[in-house]
């Protein structure tokens, strides 16, 4: 049984890039993903500013060498996408070789071809190929068959903390000595179903978002995926691979509050966080940098705002939200955080809180507001906190 | 693993809400689909709240209920559901009013609802429990994901006891979609004659059942769940013998040692084969189905733990459960093997014991 979990390989794709040279690009120029909506056909285009993957369904299926006749929804090319390239980046040749599982994490799942279609399924047989691509499990599994891993394959579904929970999951069967290596992370496309739900919920900005902002007014929606590939202690001795970085803690609490809202004072984000650094053996001092969830809602902001000003009290590390440059990719969000929180370690970087101006009223610390190059980063606390009161938080350690 | 079922609380389309009776009073039904058979809500959500939830959300807080009451527990160490389409329901109401209204004047709270993890949510809610939560939506492996989740917490002693717990609902609408596809039966059948309709499909089901898991051994404890495996797109019956064999292996037995196997057959033509041949080439011993009786769907597999789990309580496999009945042969009930495949993709093994 391995205790240590190892990260060897990552990949993303976001509204910031197609992959992790072009991502850590976009960070370092502070060029964000939100624009226009260009791709999602939807009446709020030109009113709501989102981060789309930038490019069409074309595009990422000649991208990913894929036949263009087979049902693939939007979620599935990108978690595609980013799979592979987080299997490369481990140098995998061989997948077979040892164990592999793939847990992935989507919350809408085949939606955006589900909505398009939808009406032609109930009345027609058009389209009826689609009727399997709306579950959760289609795009895992059409990932898990295009890298090959084939030992577990499995998907979580506690909306925004989704890729959190199935890294925690990975991590947890790797230690049981079930598996030997797990791809996992999450996905999720943007869907008019879920803008609209957002927007009846009054928490979209129309301009570009501001976390933690005194005046901040809501979140901007993105489309993403990223994976990690997590090993066990003795695949790296075995193979002797760069380890990009060591999975030392995660935390997963309930808040047990309100189907869409955290308490004030961030109770569940409080427990996640602290479980995560209970695990990782280390001290809340000995964290440099905290990836927040930051989505620039009122409620997020505040709650999370507050369970870190309890968590760290004196010894504040860096804090910012990466949330303004990829928008809030829901689902995908832990993995796209995973990955930026292992680029931070990887090339001692804090990556900016793009668009902070005014310091809020309740809390005593303001985030990073610029590129901060060859600092110390040895440990990173990223946090992803889901609808439901699903809080998870995840640390990762330099190598 | 030193885990054990202490509770169990099960709506479904049949009589299983009493813990005391095990199949005694059989519902069949000859409809297009298997609804659950709703309890009394009142006794377990108060009226006013009542009236704004779903029907699933209603199923999945009084099964919870139902489960820990039984287990004699107040607030688990986690909660952990599974499920394949989450609230069809309200997903439908939204996704019309979407469509309908070109994406204006919506309301939120179908919205809200129709995310997979409303339930988990929900009863974490219900019971004031802030531990663990987590859900799985993965066809096939949903339940099986949060049970071995579930599983594992306890084993790692990362709580004592854990509600785990698989849910999936089944509409008009939703149903009258996946009609187009080869999964379910065109015509419309008796539900208990479903093995004798040898045409492609299955009949749609839906239920909720959670179940209260401990490490600690006791008396009243259902049964022990020693292990779970999935095994995800075996290539043959071969790959899937040698699974079982290795499963087997693992947990120090042998395939005559299993004293009950319960068989996920579901009267599809296209690919029930594997279990005809488990029990023609592979084991010689009694068998149990029970898709005549829940319907197939996404998380069926918690009717079939909870069948595994009566069978050793209650030693004793009612006659209506019972498969290839003409062999069954009246033994002590001490190992029980689960086997079930969904679609044939998503394979998986639970393994009991007394």
């Amino acid at each position: 049984m391995s205790k240590r979990i190892f990260v060897t390989g990552i990949g993303i794709i976001s509204g910031i890039g197609n992959n992790v040279k072009e991502t850590l690009e976009s960070i370092k120029q502070k060029k964000s993903g939100v624009t226009d909506i260009k791709y999602l056909k939807t009446i709020h285009k030109g009113v709501l500013p989102v981060s789309e993957v930038k490019l069409s369904e074309d595009e990422l299926i000649e991208r990913a060498k894929l036949d263009k006749n087979e049902p693939f929804t939007r979620s599935t090319l990108i978690g595609i996408i980013a799979a592979d390239e987080a299997v490369k980046s481990a140098g995998i040749k061989d997948i077979k070789e040892c164990k592999t599982g793939l847990i992935s994490g989507t919350t809408v799942g085949g939606m955006d071809k589900s909505e398009l279609f939808y009406h032609d399924l109930l009345t027609s047989n058009n389209h009826i190929e689609y009727i399997e691509t709306h579950d959760c499990g289609d795009s895992t599994e059409r990932i898990a068959d295009y890298v090959g891993a084939k030992e577990f394959v499995s998907t979580t579904s506690t909306a925004c903390s989704s890729a959190a929970n199935s890294m925690i999951l990975g991590a947890r069967m790797i230690k049981n000595g079930l598996l030997d290596r797990v791809i996992a992370g999450g996905i999720e496309s943007l869907t008019r179903y879920h803008m609209n739900g957002f927007n009846t919920l009054m928490i979209l900005d129309k301009e570009a978002c501001k976390p933690f902002d005194e005046n901040r007014r809501g979140l901007n929606l993105g489309e993403g995926a990223a994976f990690l590939v997590l090993e066990s202690e003795e695949m790296v001795k075995k193979s002797g691979k760069k380890v990009l970085a060591e999975f030392t803690g995660y935390g997963n609490s309930c808040e047990a509050f309100h189907q869409t809202a955290s308490t004030p004072e961030g109770k569940g984000a409080y427990a996640a966080m602290k479980e995560a650094l209970d695990k990782s053996g280390l001290k809340a001092s000995d964290i440099d940098y905290v990836n927040a969830h930051g989505t620039g809602t009122d409620n997020n902001d505040l709650s999370e705002g507050r369970a870190i000003e309890k968590l760290f009290g004196d010894d504040m590390p860096k804090i910012s939200s990466t949330k303004a440059y990829t928008g809030h990719t829901t689902s995908a969000s832990g993995g796209v955080e995973a990955v930026l929180s292992i680029l931070a370690i990887q090339h001692n970087m804090i990556f900016p809180n793009l668009n902070f101006k005014t310091q809020m009223k309740e809390l005593s610390f303001s985030p990073v507001t610029e590129l901060l190059e060859n600092v110390k980063v040895d440990h990173v606390l990223s946090n992803s906190f889901g609808f439901g009161g699903n809080n998870s938080a995840l640390i990762f350690s330099r190598y | 693993m030193e885990v054990y079922i202490k509770g169990i609380g099960n709506i479904s389309p049949q009589n299983t809400v009493d813990s005391s009776k095990f199949l005694e009073e059989i519902v069949s039904h000859e409809t297009e689909f298997l609804t659950s058979i709703s309890p009394n809500y009142k006794e377990f959500i108060n009226p006013i709240q009542l009236r704004r939830m779903s029907k699933l959300i209603k199923m999945g807080i009084s099964a919870s209920k139902i489960c820990l009451k039984d287990a004699g527990i107040e607030t688990p160490g986690a909660i952990i559901t599974g499920t394949g389409l989450g609230l069809v329901g309200d997903t439908e109401k939204f996704l019309n009013q979407v469509l309908d209204n070109n994406e204006e004047f919506l309301a939120p709270t179908a919205f809200i609802q129709s995310t997979h993890n409303t339930i988990s949510g929900q009863v974490a809610i219900a019971l004031k429990c802030f531990n663990y939560n987590n859900t799985y939506s993965h066809r096939g492996f949903s339940f099986e994901s949060a049970l071995l989740d579930g599983m594992l917490l306890i084993e790692n002693k990362d709580a004592e006891n854990v509600l785990v717990g698989g849910f999936d609902e089944i509409t008009p609408e939703h149903h009258s979609i996946i009609k187009k596809t080869h999964w379910v039966k065109n015509e419309t059948i008796k539900s208990l004659e479903l093995l004798n309709h040898k045409t492609s499909g299955s009949v749609v089901g839906e239920g909720v059942a959670f179940f209260s898991l401990t490490g600690k051994k006791d008396e009243s404890n259902y049964a022990q769940i020693k292990d779970i495996k999935t095994i995800y797109k075996p290539k043959n019956n071969e790959e899937i013998e040698t699974k079982i064999d290795e499963f087997l292996a693992k947990n120090d037995l042998k395939k005559e040692d299993i004293d009950l196997v319960v068989l996920g057959l579901n009267g599809n033509v296209d690919t029930d084969d594997v279990y005809y041949h488990l029990v023609d080439n592979y084991f010689n011993t009694n068998y149990a189905y029970f898709k005549h009786l829940s319907g197939d769907y996404h998380t069926v597999g918690t009717f079939a733990l909870w069948m595994a789990a009566n069978a050793i309580k209650h030693q004793n496999v009612p006659e209506v459960a019972r498969f290839r009945k003409e062999n069954f042969t009246e033994k002590p009930i001490k190992n029980v093997l689960v086997y079930n495949h969904f679609r044939e993709v998503d394979h998986s093994i639970f393994l009991l014991t007394q």
